[in-house]
């Protein structure tokens, strides 16, 4: 009889428990769900704020910027690069 | 004695009672009491993003609120409803009207509003008044891509372009799961996933936000100088054949619902067919080359500027002379075309022109493709074998004007176009030898030359390619006198093409209308803008005075 009641009382306590975290995990899905929620909203921020046409606005009016013409626009090639490198290197080792 | 025995048949039947209701009604029992407070709930599925190549966002979902209102058991002060109208920036009248409506218990008071009024519209607590979240699309880039991007109706459903064309896989379908839930409305205990909710999937488009914005700018500009009826442009990478930029004009701003009119939405690129004109001249010849009826170097006769097809004229706007085949294409010379065109079998030319996809679908996905049309070669009479030579017979879309470029930016193979991303190189399909695509793509540069018919379409530290187009455009079937669509299709750097641009302007109405004044000069802007952006190196000397650098690889220059 008295094994009985323990065990009633255990699965009383034990349903409980399950119903406790149960409540805590829907609470951490909720948490998830908002935190999607303002990652959305900052990526929709971010990409208003990267709009070019704002930031070009911005570039040409208020800091009074404008596109490089050609000619004084150099490209270094990838090769040129690897060997700039290895120029700073015999010079570094020389030391 | 009595009251006992009473009291024993009492106590069994108890006792039988609760063993049948215990043991052999009870999942019957379990069933209707978990009933009372069980409740079936929505699992969210938000709509996928749309993103550019790069993985910066064209369309996303944000969550706004709806308000509504079940008018049966409204309790409203007069003070909460001047705070609820205030709130919801509408006419008083109008809210009175909707939130007193004898039926119904659903009356939307307002749509998507944004979610910080409706945390205070929420904090008035007026009994029947509530919010449901929705979600809002919107759309970053704005006019700028609209008319790839599309948009979606209120209810989230793509109206137009990507929206449309990719809506099964944007939309997410909700799920349901049952829950308990206590008397605060907590969900205790998660009984069963009726059915998991699957979340919209994003797509990756092929565009560039970088190249869409600045070939939308120079677009919105040209348009606007030349007061043209419409234009569009076409941005294509010369070796996968993906859209880089696509943007036509007139547009609309996919945020703002009221700017949104059938003459608007049109993607003229893709849906609307016009006569190309002289864009169209690079093929023939390339057939004839391919074949070995001429070579570049071929001289032909197209003195006095005229000449007659069967009982019509072929004119040329002067006469030009004697003219090599190069020279036909770098001057745009009408008679030297057909002249050449007509040595062809119209088979062979209409293999030509269908192997480079005219008359044949697009394939991007994109809701509204048109194919334009490119009739059967048995019904071709010698005139229409001739004005089909230069552009006039035969309509196409722009995406398809673009596409069949390809081949001379790629050696000879035609790319499929796609508005998706292509991670793994992109299969062609030969049309011309490379020897041939290389030969037209030399007569192409000339035509971008001071002589040529294009100077303007020249890009300071690149060498480019490419073909004018003006033609006269059709109205109820007759040609209009002074009405015209000013083409470019070009591409650079000629050394190793990156990009393909193609550039309509339909009726230009300004004074100029010839495609090397029109169109050129938009084909130049948004070519130097974009290979800056790709960091695309340099295959000429930068022009103009000022510093010169050496070139940064010989290596480059070649190919």
């Amino acid at each position: 009889m008295l094994m009985f009641v323990a065990c009633a009382l255990g699965v009383v306590t034990a349903q409980h428990e399950t119903r406790k975290l149960n409540m805590a995990l829907e609470n951490e899905m909720e948490i998830t769900r908002k935190l999607e929620v303002e990652w959305g909203k900052l990526q929709l921020e971010q990409s208003t704020l990267i709009a070019r046409r704002q930031i070009e606005n911005s570039a040409r009016e208020q800091l009074n910027m404008e596109v490089p013409s050609a000619d004084h626009i150099q490209i270094i090639s990838a090769r040129k690069m690897d060997e700039a490198q290895w120029a700073v290197l015999d010079h570094v080792e020389k030391f | 004695m009595l009251l006992f025995c009473l009291l024993v048949v009492g106590l069994i039947g108890l006792l039988a009672r609760a063993a049948y209701l215990q043991g052999m009604h009870n999942d019957f029992l379990q069933q209707e009491g978990e009933a009372r407070y069980s409740r079936v709930v929505e699992m969210n599925a938000d709509r996928g993003m749309i993103a550019d190549r790069n993985g910066e966002v064209l369309a996303i979902s944000s969550p706004v609120a709806s308000v509504y209102v079940d008018p049966k058991i409204l309790k409203i002060t007069p003070v909460q409803l001047d705070q609820l109208v205030r709130l919801l920036e509408m006419d008083k009248g109008e809210v009175e009207k909707r939130i007193y409506r004898e039926h119904g218990r659903f009356v939307y008071l307002k749509r998507q509003i944004v979610p910080e009024v409706a945390e205070r519209i929420d904090a008035l607590n007026i009994p029947g008044i509530a919010l449901k979240t929705e979600f809002k699309r919107y759309y970053p880039e704005g006019e700028g891509a609209a008319h790839v991007v599309g948009f979606t109706d209120i209810n989230d459903k793509g109206q137009e372009g990507v929206e449309r064309g990719w809506n099964d896989v944007l939309t997410g379908k909700l799920g349901s799961r049952r829950v308990i839930k206590d008397n605060k409305g907590r969900i205790v205990e998660a009984v069963e996933k009726i059915r998991p909710p699957k979340p919209g999937q994003d797509v990756i488009l092929s565009l560039d936000r970088r190249i869409q914005h600045i070939a939308h700018r120079e677009l919105k500009s040209a348009v606007a100088v030349h007061r043209a009826k419409a234009g569009s442009i076409v941005v294509l990478d010369a070796q996968t054949g993906e859209i880089l930029a696509l943007t036509n004009f007139p547009v609309y701003n996919p945020n703002a619902r009221s700017s949104i009119t059938s003459n608007r939405i049109r993607n003229r690129a893709l849906i609307d067919t016009f006569e190309p004109g002289s864009t169209l001249k690079p093929f023939p010849i390339a057939t004839a080359i391919e074949i070995g009826h001429v070579n570049p170097d071929t001289v032909l006769q197209t003195s006095p500027g005229t000449f007659k097809v069967g009982r019509s004229t072929i004119r040329d706007v002067s006469n030009k002379g004697l003219l090599s085949v190069a020279e036909v294409i770098q001057v745009s010379s009408n008679v030297g075309t057909v002249k050449i065109a007509l040595s062809l079998k119209p088979q062979t030319m209409w293999e030509m022109y269908s192997n480079v996809g005219f008359g044949m679908p697009i394939g991007t996905g994109f809701p509204g493709e048109a194919n334009g049309s490119l009739r059967p070669y048995g019904q071709w009479r010698p005139i229409e074998q001739a004005t089909m030579s230069f552009g006039h017979g035969i309509s196409v879309s722009l995406m398809q004007l673009a596409r069949a470029y390809t081949i001379f930016t790629t050696g000879g193979e035609l790319k499929p176009v796609s508005l998706k991303k292509q991670v793994f190189p992109v299969m062609g399909q030969r049309v011309i030898s490379s020897e041939t695509a290389h030969a037209v793509s030399q007569m192409l540069e000339m035509a971008t030359q001071t002589e040529g018919t294009a100077p303007l379409a020249q890009v300071n530290g690149y060498r480019v390619a490419g073909k004018t187009g003006t033609a006269h455009k059709l109205v109820d079937g007759k040609y209009a006198k002074n009405r015209y669509i000013s083409s470019f299709v070009g591409y650079a750097p000629v050394s190793r093409p990156r990009l393909i641009i193609a550039v309509m302007l339909d009726e230009p109405s300004a004074g100029k209308y010839f495609g090397g004044a029109v169109a050129a000069p938009v084909f130049s802007q948004v070519m130097a803008g974009s290979l800056r952006i790709l960091n695309v190196p340099h295959d000429a000397l930068p022009a103009n005075n000022g510093v010169n650098f050496s070139l940064a690889s010989t290596a480059d220059r070649e190919g």
